[in-house]
């Protein structure tokens, strides 16, 4: 009953519709409106653009005034802190060429409407106007394509050598992050070796995945530079770190990598946030598939020596995993095992 | 010499034409198997609205579920089927609906339907010829695109769904069925689909670059021709120089999909085992994708800047200014659109010097554009300007192009582009200055060439309506975009719930889909106005908007061959209007310098001499 009274009405509505129309245009017609060049709907679509031109500017204000605060998050990195500050340089010169090339835009239909009065001013070109608005564009836009240069060979720079290593890899549809242990070392891989445990294919013949660790969130220090290395195993993926600035791809057969410098622990951002279920999170932003909006990890930035005291207390794959010492090839085996086991010991000392 | 040829063998087209003057073609051969340019841009006009409509619709689907997420849409169950569970749409098909949207507006309506539309029915109408170079290719390329559009088509109704991995297709995923639904048979026809469309493209871009340097009439030298020509021009030359490169994309990954190579695979572990490939790259599918994809932004945007550059003129009652200035920055723009494809790629682990260098040839793009949009601001000061729903439609165009064009330069800056990268900002960007500016250069380019199309007139109140509902709404749904990529949302998102850091701006994602709905409900208005106005709008005459260029020289309804008579000779630049000294605001380019000796500049008058003494 419900959807025939909406069938009903919408067809009426249709039909009243169409009779506006056809008595607009019959009526246009007869009073030859139509056989003149522009009238009234002329000065009426005039007056329109600087009036819709206002009320836009009026609405972007106000709203960009209220929406401010969900804007590029807090900067969380020291790179971050410099490419934000160009972000918002860039997006002042851009709004002054908008409201410039806008306002001429919008203003010249109404000052420059038909009448029938008035001839059109012949000006097919003029040579020296247009090579200053050639060169002005081309000058500011070296300008800025040099600052944006020179954050980006920092940013794309090798890691330092001394920088905190983790891996990330991406799977359908969630990330898995190794660390290199006391080492300091990755063991290898292997995408054959995958299984079901055995995540990232870590080959246990090399001696350095002996102490390897797998955690559940990544931990990182603040203001030491840190290194992720990010593969892919089925599809591509890509890392996310909104409050880091940071994001690069997760390529199979293609590790790629990125590094920057923490400078807000996760609970002074609790305290800058006022937001004290604050968390650092991963987001993939490739298209992976049916899961891709759920790939989120949970990151947090601790103080220098809390950071060392978590690292400390990781348990190594191997000791979690005893199974895959059977992987170890048998002359390892015992090293493996005080590896593993041993979290005073180092390897270095073999 | 060469246009004494030229003349002779125009003269030769007509005789031959004559001959076959009265001979009645089947209603097959007039209007479905047609060889006539008119026929056939009617054609791709009618196609390409039917899939805006489709596109169109899609995305008010997927901004349903971004702007109601905890809706209830079981009521779309009886369209949608399966693919609604529980009164939710599948994640998949949430993919497949983005993947669609994309593909079907890049390059089934903005692409065949704008250029396809107008490069077709303008070419030969303004160069002064009968048709085009071939017919039959023309034919060939229209039906080309039916069968890639069937194929398309087919694959939305298919059980595994279309093709899900985005319109750009990356592989893996677009490679592996396992990974997604609609890497299966739906990707299988999609690539069909584009193989078969990229040979449509080719045959209509050959013909077009074929005709205008070929079929120009007496006196239409390349310096005279319509600023919409010289668009359609370079825009079928980057299809031809850049399509293939697509093809061969396309044709290696149907090898990795279906006969086991690794061009793009490598290192794969997926649903439990390890795949054989190696030593594949992911990233030679997307220099490759994008070596098209980038001029593909352009295929679709010249056209519509040239629609522009007519239409403004011509409503201003004002020569275009900067005529050459507007060929140069077109040729730049068309030279510079093939090297700069890798600003799509800064973070896809391409080495970071390469993201340097293209960081720089890509902000040098902006320097023509910039000069484009500064000279239709030009042309439009001390003018004279008539607002016909075509000319709103090009004032908008103006605006959504320098608005979009303008975070081009921030998205452009590598070192910006790593935030913000695969987030919104670049969904509100290129909706701006690719999708909503071309899609205006559309509208504009239908209200303006309707009367020469059909012989009737749109309804002008309709046409008022519908550009400030269009306009209005396009800025309120993409704009708002802009501050949801800062805040860093990123796209292709089937919903925001799980993460803290997107957690917010779910009332603008509401605002947003309001307005996407609206808009989209808006175009029925267009919609009712173009079918209702082919059979009773008021009846046209054969200038209905004064203007310069060849076209309206025809008859209402030109028939087959454009010209009852001979084909008229060019003697003047198209942009003659408002010339002091001249009785009315316009003069045709088929009128001789020497019938106006009262509005002749100096050199002109030179030129009468010139000829009056050979």
């Amino acid at each position: 009953m419900n959807t025939l009274i909406i069938v009903a009405s919408s067809v009426l509505i249709l039909a009243i519709l169409f009779l506006l129309f056809r008595v607009q245009s019959l009526v246009s017609i007869l009073t030859g409106s139509t056989k003149k060049i522009a009238g009234m709907s002329n000065k009426i679509n005039a007056i329109l653009f600087p009036i819709f031109f206002i009320s836009a500017l009026i609405a972007v204000y106000f709203y960009s005034g209220y929406a401010s605060e969900f804007f590029l998050p807090k900067p969380a990195s020291e790179h971050g802190v410099v490419t934000d500050n160009l972000f918002w340089f860039i997006t002042g010169v851009i709004l002054v060429a908008f409201v410039l090339t806008n306002s001429l835009l919008f203003y010249f239909p109404y000052k420059y409407q038909y009448s029938p009065d008035r001839k059109a001013h012949f000006y097919p070109d003029n040579h020296k106007l247009e090579i200053i608005w050639t060169i002005i564009p081309a000058i500011v836009l070296t300008g800025l394509v040099f600052f944006g240069w020179r954050a980006w060979t920092d940013i794309t720079s090798p890691a330092p050598k001394d920088a905190v290593v983790l891996e990330i890899t991406g799977k359908q549809f969630n990330w898995i992050v190794r660390y290199p242990g006391k080492d300091g070392k990755l063991g290898s891989y292997n995408f054959k070796l995958i299984d079901a445990t055995n995540e990232v294919g870590i080959d246990f013949a090399d001696k350095s995945s002996f102490d390897d660790f797998l955690p559940r969130e990544i931990h990182i220090p603040k203001g030491k530079p840190v290194l992720f290395k990010i593969r892919a195993r089925d599809v591509l993926h890509s890392v996310f770190l909104p409050h880091f600035r940071q994001k690069m791809d997760a390529v199979p057969g293609m590790p790629t990598s990125f590094w920057f410098t923490p400078i807000y622990t996760t609970d002074e951002m609790r305290g800058i946030t006022n937001n004290p279920a604050f968390k650092y999170e991963l987001a993939c932003t490739e298209v992976c598939g049916k899961g891709h909006f759920g790939m989120k990890f949970l990151l947090v930035v601790d103080e220098p020596d809390d950071f060392e005291k978590w690292y400390d207390q990781q348990e190594a794959f191997l000791k979690k995993n005893p199974d895959y010492l059977a992987n170890v090839p048998s002359k390892l085996r015992d090293l493996a095992l005080n590896v593993s086991n041993n979290s005073e010991n180092k390897l270095s000392s073999f | 010499m060469s246009a004494a040829t030229l003349s002779h063998s125009a003269d030769a087209h007509v005789a031959h034409h004559d001959e076959h003057e009265h001979e009645e073609l089947s209603f097959i051969r007039k209007y479905i198997f047609s060889e006539d340019h008119k026929t056939i841009a009617k054609q791709f006009l009618i196609s390409g609205l039917i899939w805006a409509v489709l596109g169109g619709a899609m995305s008010v689907i997927f901004r349903l579920q971004l702007g109601f997420p905890g809706a209830n849409l079981e009521w779309l169950k009886p369209i949608l089927g399966q693919w609604i569970q529980n009164g939710k749409i599948d994640p998949e098909f949430y993919l497949a609906l983005v993947t669609m949207h994309g593909t079907i507006m890049v390059f089934f309506v903005l692409t065949a339907g704008l250029s396809g539309t107008f490069s077709n029915f303008l070419i030969p109408l303004q160069i002064g010829a009968r048709d085009m170079a071939s017919g039959f290719l023309n034919m060939l390329s229209y039906w080309f695109f039916f069968i890639s559009s069937t194929l398309m088509f087919i694959s939305l109704f298919i059980e595994t769904g279309p093709a899900a991995g985005g319109w750009v297709i990356y592989p893996p995923l677009s490679a592996l069925p396992q990974a997604i639904k609609g890497s299966g048979l739906g990707m299988t026809l999609w690539l069909c689909s584009m193989a078969i469309f990229i040979v449509s493209s080719l045959l209509g871009s050959i013909n077009y670059i074929t005709t205008v340097i070929n079929l120009r009439t007496k006196g239409m030298a390349f310096t005279r021709l319509p600023l919409t020509i010289w668009a359609f021009f370079i825009t079928a030359v980057i299809g031809v120089l850049s399509f293939p490169v697509l093809f061969s994309a396309a044709l290696l990954l149907i090898f990795d999909r279906s006969f086991g190579t690794s061009f793009y695979l490598s290192e794969i572990y997926i649903g439990g085992e390890a795949l054989h490939n190696i030593g594949g790259s992911p990233l030679l599918f997307q220099h490759l994708f994008w070596f098209l994809g980038h001029p593909e932004v352009y295929i679709v945007l010249l056209p519509a800047l040239g629609i522009t550059s007519e239409i403004i003129a011509t409503n201003s009652r004002k020569p275009i200014f900067g005529y050459r200035a507007m060929i140069g920055s077109l040729l730049g723009i068309a030279f510079l659109s093939f090297i700069v494809w890798a600003h799509h790629m800064f973070v896809t682990g391409m080495n970071p010097f390469l993201g340097s260098v293209f960081m720089f040839l890509t902000l040098i793009i902006a320097v023509p554009s910039a000069v484009k949009a500064f000279n239709y601001i030009a042309t439009m000061w001390r003018g004279n300007i008539v607002f016909t729903p075509a000319m709103l439609f090009s004032i908008g165009l103006v605006s959504l192009f320098i608005s979009g064009g303008l975070t081009g330069i921030i998205l452009g800056n590598s070192a910006l582009d790593i935030q913000l990268h695969d987030t919104y900002y670049v969904v509100a960007h290129f909706h701006l200055v690719m999708g909503s500016a071309s899609f205006f250069g559309f509208m504009a380019g239908v209200y303006h060439w309707f009367p020469k199309m059909f012989g009737r007139m749109l309804d002008e109140k309709l046409g008022y309506i519908h550009f400030w509902l269009t306009f209005a709404g396009v800025y309120l749904v993409f704009f708002p975009m802009h501050y949801i990529g800062i805040a860093g949302f990123p796209r292709r998102y089937y919903s925001f719930t799980s993460y803290d850091a997107f957690s917010t701006f779910s009332d603008l994602n509401m605002f947003i889909s309001v307005a996407a709905i609206v808009t989209f409900a808006g175009q029925f208005i267009f919609g009712f106005n173009f079918f209702y106005s082919i059979f009773k709008g008021r009846k046209a005459t054969e200038n209905p908007w004064s203007s310069n260029t060849l076209e309206w020289t025809t008859p209402v309804s030109p028939g087959h061959g454009n010209w009852p008579g001979a084909i008229p000779e060019v003697h003047r630049w198209p942009y003659d209007y408002s010339k002091p000294g001249a009785s009315a605001d316009f003069i045709p380019q088929n009128i001789p310098l020497s019938a106006t000796p009262e509005s002749n500049l100096p050199h002109e008058e030179e030129e009468v001499k010139a000829l009056a003494h050979v």
